[in-house]
């Protein structure tokens, strides 16, 4: 079922990522996601970075036409709500490696909240291409969370990818989870290097979507369809795809090779 | 069973535009047991589709749908074909066109891919130019039929509308062109608007029903077509229980389609239909689905 709602409060969270605030009743779990109508414009699929209480949230990144418009709305904007859809992070683990890689902290960022609330410990790497684009840096650290930074210019923490630093944390100690949100060559590499530990390793993937609903078949991955089956999968099921990290699909079905396409 | 011969496993079939766009997707519904699955209609080009929303949910009575025929085009679309026949799935290879000549060219060229059989889309009610647009008058659905059974040595079905005043009519029409099966129905033309943003929800505006709500409609439909063809009908429209299919069946259906009880169950459905189907035909005493086709049509005291 559908509800428009007003937009509460819009945050600037770096210069490419705003959070809408919203009301809207159901309850929602760290992982899922909503479809967000842009009346006029489009609707798309986003990850809840706030899911308590009756305000939820959803944090977006500035990449294509429609989330770049995004950036433009401001509160008392009506947005059409669908879900929640999809699966959850499961909680349980009590010594989590969250590995967030530029706006896919988004989602990631509210399992962590729940999961530290609960008594487990959280280490996060968090990555993005320079320091003002970190996104819930302070957020996950009021959390309780330890927070390690990687910039790829080098101008906050570790100099390089997020990927290398997650590498290190997980040859440093023990960890029973990783929760991971990001590109997918990026989740690709943090299964590589959390595989030997025999840690495992939950993506949250991103596809590009229609129905929402297990239908339409625009999110098909291998045999999954990411907005049903997940969109959190146990990596190892990712890696049996011939898809995972290698194409995606545009909005026709067709396969396309990541990096080769513009984004929505 | 046998339908058009093409012998298949039990009598549901993968309805076309539902977990048609990927290979893996037709071999899921192939092997969640799916007696043939049939694709998304494939186009000449690649086409994106219309923008979301695409879709409005309601409760369980049904989906409003504008997806606008999005596939990824025939140029690339064989190869998601042979990754489902070989997982071993029946495939039928839909397709949609603007005229009888491409209709005939995109038939063959989805033939050569080892399809079982080609199910003509003339039924799609949002898409301009094509679908319902093509497909409405019992002359041009003649004509493209028979320039499709003229190309093509494997089963043609026509898939109809039932947007029109009498689906019957284009049901004879496909016949006289040479189909063999009629299927019937595609979704019903259907609106939602959003009365706070006062306009319609769905990018495109109009959009197609599908689910129970269309059931009655659909039902009719093969009711009325049963009686005027020889050839067989596949029932579609909102099935999604045994007594659901079986129902399709008293009215004249050979063989169903499904797709949106999808949604609402999962691929599971597949499963749990033949079950239910089984158990209503033994407790009505069926020993097979062709003994209780089109009985409603004479029924016993």
């Amino acid at each position: 079922m559908r509800v428009v709602v007003e937009v509460t409060e819009t945050r600037v969270e770096t210069p490419s990522t705003i959070t809408l605030r919203f009301p809207f009743e159901p309850s929602t779990e760290p992982g899922q996601f909503v479809m967000v109508w842009l009346p006029g414009d489009d609707e798309l699929p986003m990850s809840l970075s706030y899911t308590e209480g009756p305000s939820k949230g959803v944090t977006i990144k500035a990449m294509g036409e429609t989330s770049r418009r995004v950036l433009g709305l401001r509160a008392g904007a009506k947005v059409g709500i669908r879900g929640p859809y999809g699966n959850r992070f499961d909680l349980t683990p009590r010594r989590v490696l969250v590995v967030g890689g530029g706006s896919g902290t988004a989602v990631l960022a509210p399992a962590a909240e729940r999961a530290l609330a609960g008594g487990a410990s959280v280490t996060v790497a968090l990555g993005a291409t320079r320091s003002d684009e970190l996104l819930f840096r302070e957020r996950l650290r009021e959390a309780g969370a330890r927070v390690e930074v990687a910039t790829d210019d080098g101008s906050e923490g570790t100099r390089g990818y997020v990927t290398g630093l997650a590498s290190a944390l997980l040859e440093g100690e023990p960890f029973d989870a990783v929760w991971t949100c990001g590109p997918e060559v990026m989740m690709d590499k943090v299964a590589r290097a959390a595989a030997p530990k025999g840690v495992p390793v939950f993506c949250s993937v991103e596809r590009h979507m229609k129905c929402a609903l297990g239908m339409c078949d625009a999110c098909a991955l291998g045999p999954y369809h990411v907005c049903v089956d997940g969109p959190v999968f146990p990596a190892d099921r990712l890696e049996t795809t011939p898809d995972f990290a290698r194409f995606h699909r545009d909005p026709s079905g067709r396969r396309v090779p990541f990096g080769s396409a513009a984004p929505v | 069973m046998r339908i058009f011969g093409v012998p298949l496993r039990n009598p549901f079939l993968l309805a076309s535009g539902i977990w048609g766009e990927s290979g893996e997707s037709l071999a899921g519904a192939w092997r969640a047991g799916a007696a043939g699955v049939i694709t998304k209609s494939i186009g000449a080009e690649p086409r994106l589709g219309y923008p979301n929303p695409t879709i409005e949910t309601y409760d369980a009575w049904g989906l409003l749908n504008a997806m606008g025929l999005p596939n990824p085009g025939m140029g690339e679309y064989p190869r998601e074909i042979e990754i489902a026949r070989r997982a071993g799935a029946t495939v039928i290879g839909s397709v949609f066109a603007g005229d009888a000549p491409q209709f005939a060219d995109l038939s063959a060229r989805i033939e050569a891919t080892g399809v079982v059989a080609v199910e003509l889309n003339l039924s799609c009610p949002h898409a301009e130019g094509f679908g319902t647009e093509v497909g409405s008058e019992p002359a041009d659905v003649e004509r493209i039929v028979r320039a499709v059974v003229d190309r093509v040595h494997v089963p043609v079905i026509a898939k109809i509308t039932p947007n029109t005043s009498d689906a019957a009519a284009l049901a004879e029409a496909a016949e006289r062109g040479g189909a063999a099966a009629i299927s019937a129905i595609n979704t019903v033309r259907g609106l939602a608007i959003d009365t706070t943003l006062r306009r319609p929800v769905l990018a495109h505006g109009l959009g197609g029903l599908s689910g129970a709500a269309i059931k009655p409609v659909g039902l009719a439909c093969v009711w009325q077509v049963y009686r005027r063809v020889k050839i067989p009908v596949i029932g579609v429209g909102g099935i999604r229980t045994g007594t659901d299919a079986l129902e399709y069946i008293m009215a004249g259906a050979r063989a169903l389609e499904v797709g949106t009880a999808i949604t609402f169950d999962g691929i599971g459905v597949f499963a749990r239909l033949n079950r239910e189907l089984s158990e209503r035909l033994d407790a009505l005493g069926f020993s097979r689905v062709e003994d209780a086709v089109g009985v409603a049509h004479a029924p016993s005291t």
